[in-house]
């Protein structure tokens, strides 16, 4: 690992850490105020803020497992420097599609 | 020497190379014995083609370094009271090394790291008669003296998970001399161990597991060191030091 993808990885989880606080903060206050999914997503839907919260998650998370992956990928399957890097970004890909279809799910598109 | 199994060892010894196997001995247990002298008792008394390496006899060396019962250790500063499992010891060469035979390991690959790693000093442009001022309580200093004493034997590197997983990973030893190199503020291109150590093979492959620090038989911390490095290699890579 190079010390740009080590920023990369020290720096997603560093900008992850409020953002999964605030998520499960925002969460157990929901549920505990008895609020159903609907009358969530009726708040999330055509909010710009809680898009935008969501997606630069979404980002983080990715970019921060794959380089994870990627690690993985080389030390623990054998897989050389060079496949390993494209199998870890594969992998970001893949938990880009997953979250950002959740994303646009929340915002409502 | 007593004969009773109450004073006897039961010793197995890897022989061979890499596709080798373990073989019995039986050794009269002494107070005070290390597993090194169980192992020169075999060579003298048993078994007189079995090779091994050792030369202090006193901890200073680092020749002596093998796996015993499972785990890397100096032998002539290792008790067997403090190792044995039931009166059973099980000695193998060093993990991660090529096995020449028996209980000799290949250091090349190991000492070549320390290279790779530019765990050495490069004088800088200075007259040859002044001489530096370094006071004990800088900082560098310090960080330097706390990485100094690493006695070259293997053990850590033996220990290390990554190093087992991907046979480029500089390793601890070597990684922990460079950040020594580094602190060293006499050195005429201390940049150039951090772009050493840099690289696809450097310090930030370590996953922090501190088994180094653990086993290391003189106490150092390569870890820590390894951590430095980290730092320090971040902080010169934002600044565009490592690719000029
Ligand atoms: S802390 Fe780093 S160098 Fe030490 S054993 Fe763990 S991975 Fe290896
Ligand atoms: S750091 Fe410790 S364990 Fe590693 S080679 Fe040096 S003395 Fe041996
Ligand atoms: S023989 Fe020298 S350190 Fe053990």
């Amino acid at each position: 690992m190079t010390p740009r993808l080590y920023l990369l990885q020290r720096g997603t989880a560093f900008v992850m850490v409020p953002l999964v606080i605030t998520h499960l903060v925002v969460i157990m206050i929901a549920v505990h105020g008895g609020l159903s999914a609907e009358e969530i997503l009726a708040r999330t839907r055509g909010s710009a803020a809680w898009a935008i919260f969501y997606s630069v998650f979404v980002f983080a998370a990715s970019i921060h497992a794959g380089i994870g992956m990627q690690a993985i990928a080389h030390e623990w399957f054998g897989l050389g420097q060079r496949a390993a890097a494209i199998a870890g970004h594969i992998f970001i890909l893949f938990l880009l599609s997953l979250g950002l279809r959740a994303v646009f799910g929340v915002y409502g598109l | 020497m007593s004969s009773s199994p109450d004073n006897l060892l039961q010793v197995k010894i890897w022989r061979g190379c890499a596709d080798g196997a373990y073989e019995d001995y039986v050794v009269p247990q002494q107070d005070n014995q290390t597993v090194l002298d169980v192992v020169t008792y075999i060579q003298r008394n048993l078994d007189a083609a079995l090779a091994y390496r050792f030369a202090c006899r006193v901890g200073v060396c680092g020749s002596c370094a093998m796996t015993v019962n499972g785990r890397p250790r100096w032998t002539c500063r290792t008790h067997v009271s403090r190792v044995a499992k039931n009166g059973m010891l099980e000695i193998a060469p060093l993990q991660n090394l090529p096995v020449i035979r028996d209980l000799v390991t290949d250091m090349t690959p190991f000492f070549e790291k320390w290279q790779e790693a530019r765990g050495r000093f490069v004088p800088g442009e200075g007259p040859k008669d002044t001489l530096a001022r370094v006071p004990p309580e800088q900082k560098e200093r310090a960080a330097a003296s706390a990485a100094i004493e690493c006695i070259n034997c293997g053990v850590c590197y033996s220990a290390c998970d990554v190093v087992a997983w991907r046979d480029d990973y500089l390793g601890p030893a070597a990684l922990n001399r460079a950040w020594a190199a580094y602190n060293d503020v006499r050195d005429g291109d201390r940049v150039g161990v951090l772009k050493a150590v840099s690289t696809g093979t450097g310090c930030n492959n370590c996953h922090t597991h501190q088994s180094c620090a653990e086993h290391c038989p003189v106490a150092l911390n390569p870890t820590f060191s390894i951590a430095g490095l980290k730092r320090a290699t971040l902080k010169a890579s934002v600044k565009g030091e490592l690719s000029k």
